[in-house]
């Protein structure tokens, strides 16, 4: 029935990946240099792949859309990253991180791709110490841990509150290095709008120059896209600007499988929305949550005043607050993991306890860690996400709580991808968030951090050279071939449709109504009616935009507004293809939500009989239904339960 | 709030410029400069006009895209914010607000108030990194490093290379970018290692991309949104001279 082959290594779990390394192919040193790698994107995946490769000796060229590879998305992860160093003695081990995931994945991941991630995850921290990442340290001089959700040891390793910014500023030092040898050629303010296939397999890419307007054409003997997640479909989302899910959308109709597209994360840590003009969220890290308590008022008329700013929260006294995660989840309490923690948080908020002037928002209260631990300690902490805080909401969270909601953060979903991290187009590998290959139906706090860094220096440098192994004796392609010309007329083609339109509304306005279409049917609530309106809606809107953006200027030079068309055209098609997914999959499993399968208690209820499954979808055409391919997930080495973070 | 803006309005790199008046309204006090801009680009935009180019990514100070010379300051009014962070309501109803791009011959204008910093790129490129490659390194904790280093190293590496020191300089120098990267670097023992011959060629990479001369003014100090110290400068200069000495 399927066309997927997984490519799992055969053997016990934990050797697999050490099997692999033993067996797999290499290229000779002197070969190497023959053969060509185009890397799309610099962040944590895409940044430590190219220096890595071209560190082996592989010719690497890489893209991005930013004036600097410094400045990928990745820069602004703020909690940290996991490792299964036990450095703390507190009892952890690679099977108990391994453990950690596929559970908190809700069972949605596979097995032994993860087993590989929670086993090089120390492999990781010992290269970026290395490279001179300061993280942060105990007075005995070694590495410093906190806790994060879903997790029960402290694993987490960080820098200040700036760990993304540390860990990407190691991997770009690294391609730094590489660039100034001469030995990877970097190109910024570029954008890739499609890949390029020879005889079945990607050869190269079509960008744009976002500076001149030019389309430019690359060939390789391979590609690898490390382009992030497609959060920003919502509109608001707690991304980059210009995180975008086009490049893996193009892949897709190009012949890459899109798995569990529907499976997005909503992080329940945002400063909530405050006014229709606002451009995007701001996360609030879940590190908070270690010393932070979540509360509303245990009264209705206590929330309602609030809401009308009759009441501050310093006001209610202890006995009238509803602590609603240590109420439920006494175990985990305020570190339950994120989808668990989104839910109460709308559950609340939903039954009218909400708080700030909307009624959209819970308490985080550092009000009992300070009399515990002294002000100075919890500034040291969490200093410069206080300071954030106060300039964005003119707030002091010393003084007075902080207000918090959830807002889309991250995408588990993404190009399908084998063992090897290889698409099902031969030749196309993707790493980092644009893929779906580790955290199931949600992922756990500062393992995406930990999944690039992976996938960019562990995995992707062995993988792609198994598969470039028998290509060396193939010739360095040229791009005046008929699948280059083919492959660019359609780029310019769809350029020049979006500049033909002239209609009578902006591409953000499109942009904002589709995000709202997506956030109130395909967020976190979901049920069959409201997906059924939503791919209506999804329709409709694509067949209005296509008639009526308006995208001024030309394509010659710098032109944002198109560059954000063409964005919001690929995010109209995925939007789409999300609320299939999510119509498909009659089960609640980790993010995904389906109101009609929930336990009296209101938590999710997976169906392991039937969705025990990851689902690849083929594009089959512009208007056809595209086609379901299942990937059967097979538990080994785990004993598949419902997930439980009332008791430990 | 209503403001009136002064914008630079550049078509492309070798193009002239000038300031274009415009005029936004009913602006929030909450919401951000970005947005602000965000509201005159759609009208703009509504009204078949050429938005304003302006770069930025991430929206939460980190990122450092985003740039903007605000009433003649980098990043504007507020201290130690980047222009995504500052919020509107450091500023006046009825306020006349001028934007600029970054001023500084290093730093090409490419349109509007978008400039090229690439020349940061290269002087990392030159030498801001420890020269180890992926795999093959010791366990993280077999290298002790005395807290209080590590945090100060943790302090000059929180720059974000926006560029507001160089905007900021009379002499578009850019010390207090190439002291924080070296700095960091020297204060760590994976660092040490080259430290000699990579401050040396850092800053010959500077002097070689047109950067100018300190004069110790502490402009840069001054509107640096992530307050990276010029203490670090000092330490550079040490570090320069020692590795001239020996
Ligand atoms: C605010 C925030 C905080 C976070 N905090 C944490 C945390 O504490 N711990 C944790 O583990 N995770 C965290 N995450 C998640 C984590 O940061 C991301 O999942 C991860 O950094 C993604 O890395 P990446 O390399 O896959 O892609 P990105 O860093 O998103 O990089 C994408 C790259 O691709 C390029 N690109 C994209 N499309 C194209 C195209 N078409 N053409 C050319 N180039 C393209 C971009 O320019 C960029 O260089 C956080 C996320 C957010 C939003
Ligand atoms: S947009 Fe990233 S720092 Fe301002």
């Amino acid at each position: 029935m399927t066309k997927l082959d997984s490519k799992i290594p055969a053997g016990p779990l934990a050797e697999k990946w050490t099997n692999y390394k033993a067996h797999q192919n290499l290229v000779n040193p002197a070969n190497k240099r023959k053969v060509d790698i185009i890397v799309i994107g610099t962040g944590l995946a895409g940044g430590a792949a190219a220096a890595s490769l071209s560190e082996m000796g592989f010719n690497v060229n890489v893209f991005c859309i930013q004036d600097s590879p410094r400045r990928a998305h990745s820069i602004a992860a703020q909690g940290g990253i996991n490792a299964a160093k036990n450095y703390p003695n507190d009892g952890d081990s690679i099977y108990r991180l391994f453990y950690d995931t596929i559970k908190g994945g809700d069972y949605r991941a596979r097995e032994a791709n993860v087993y590989r991630l929670a086993e090089v995850s120390n492999n990781i921290i010992d290269q970026c110490v290395a490279q001179g990442v300061p993280f942060a340290r105990e007075y005995g001089g070694l590495l410093d841990n906190r806790s994060f959700g879903g997790a029960l040891v402290s694993r987490t390793f960080y820098a200040r509150g700036q760990t993304g910014q540390q860990l990407l500023l190691g991997a770009y030092s690294a391609l730094s290095k590489q660039i100034g040898k001469g030995a990877v050629k970097m190109y910024t303010r570029r954008e890739m709008l499609d890949v390029v296939k020879i005889d079945g397999r990607a050869r190269g890419v079509i960008v744009r120059n976002l500076v001149t307007g030019k389309l430019e054409r690359h060939a390789a003997h391979a590609v690898l896209l490390a382009t992030g997640g497609y959060g920003n479909l919502f509109f608001l989302s707690t991304n980059a600007m210009t995180s975008n899910g086009s490049a893996a959308w193009r892949a897709y109709k190009r012949g890459a499988f899109f798995a569990n597209p529907s499976f997005v994360q909503i992080h329940p840590t945002c400063i909530p929305v405050h006014g229709d003009y606002q451009s995007k969220l701001t996360l609030m890290s879940e590190s908070l949550r270690n010393d932070g308590r979540i509360w509303v008022p245990k009264k209705k008329e206590d929330a309602v005043k609030i809401q009308k700013g009759q009441m501050k929260p310093t006001d209610i006294p202890e006995e009238e607050r509803d602590y609603y995660l240590e109420r439920r989840y006494p175990a985990f309490g305020n570190l339950v993991p994120r989808d668990v923690a989104s839910r109460a948080a709308k559950e609340r908020c939903d039954a009218g306890f909400g708080v700030g002037s909307t009624g959209l928002a819970v308490y985080l209260d550092f009000k009992s860690s300070i009399e515990r631990l002294g002000k100075k300690v919890i500034e040291a902490r969490y200093g410069n996400l206080f300071q954030m805080y106060e300039k964005i909401v003119d707030a002091n969270p010393y003084e007075t709580p902080m207000m918090i909601y959830p807002a889309i953060h991250y995408t588990m979903g993404g190009t399908w991808v084998d063992y090897e991290l290889q698409s099902t187009i031969p030749g196309l590998f993707v790493g980092g968030e644009a893929n779906f290959s580790d955290h199931g139906a949600n992922r756990l706090g500062a393992s995406a951090l930990m999944q690039g860094l992976s996938d960019g220096y562990f995995v992707l440098p062995y993988t792609m050279q198994n598969y470039l192994a028998d290509q060396i004796t193939v010739p360095h392609f040229k791009t005046d071939s008929s699948e280059f010309d083919a492959a660019e007329k359609d780029v310019q083609e769809r350029i020049n449709k979006l500049l033909a339109v002239k209609g009578g509304h902006t591409v953000d306005s499109f942009h904002r109504r589709l995000g709202l279409i997506m956030w109130d049917n395909v967020g976190m609530a979901r049920n069959q009616a409201g997906l059924e309106k939503a791919i209506t809606e999804i329709k409709a809107l694509r067949k209005e935009f296509w008639q009526d953006v308006k995208v001024p200027g030309t394509n010659d030079g710098l032109n944002v507004e198109l560059e954000k068309a063409l964005r919001v055209a690929d995010f109209l098609e995925l939007g789409e293809l999300m609320a299939y997914d999510a119509l498909n999959r009659k089960e609640s499993s980790g993010g995904h939500f389906r109101e009609e399968y929930q336990t009296p208690e209101g938590e999710a209820m997976r169906n392991d009989n039937e969705f025990m499954y990851a689902a690849a979808w083929e594009y089959k055409g512009d208007d056809q239904k595209p086609e379901l391919h299942k990937e059967p997930l097979i538990y080994e080495n785990i004993e598949v339960k419902q997930r439980n973070y009332k008791t430990a | 709030m209503d403001l009136k803006l002064k914008i630079w309005r550049q078509p492309s790199a070798h193009a002239d410029g000038k300031f274009v008046d415009y005029q936004v309204t009913k602006i929030s006090k909450d919401a951000s400069f970005l947005e602000m801009l965000d509201i005159l680009n759609e009208e703009l935009v509504n009204k078949g006009e050429d938005p304003v180019a302006f770069d930025h990514d991430c929206r939460e100070g980190i990122c450092g895209m985003c740039s903007l010379f605000i009433n003649g300051r980098p990043h504007g009014p507020d201290n130690a914010v980047t222009t995504c962070q500052l919020h509107m309501r450091k500023f006046k109803d009825g306020e006349t607000v001028t934007i600029e791009p970054w001023r500084a011959k290093p730093f090409p204008v490419l349109k509007d108030l978008m400039v090229d910093r690439s020349a940061f790129d290269e002087i990392i490129q030159a030498g801001g990194f420890v020269s180890i490659a992926t795999g093959g390194v010791p366990d993280a904790n077999s290298i002790p490093i005395r807290k209080q280093n590590a945090d100060l190293a943790m302090d000059a590496a929180a720059c974000i290379g926006c560029g507001a020191c160089v905007a900021a300089c009379k002499n578009a120098s850019a010390m207090l970018f190439v002291s924080a990267k070296v700095s960091q670097l020297a204060l760590l023992p994976q660092g040490k290692v080259e430290a000699k011959e990579r401050v040396q060629k850092m800053v010959a990479k500077m002097d070689e991309l047109g950067f100018g001369n300190c004069t110790n003014t502490y402009a840069c100090e001054a509107e640096c949104p992530k307050e990276i110290s010029v203490t670090n400068i000092a330490r550079m200069n040490r570090e320069f001279l020692v590795a001239k000495l020996s």
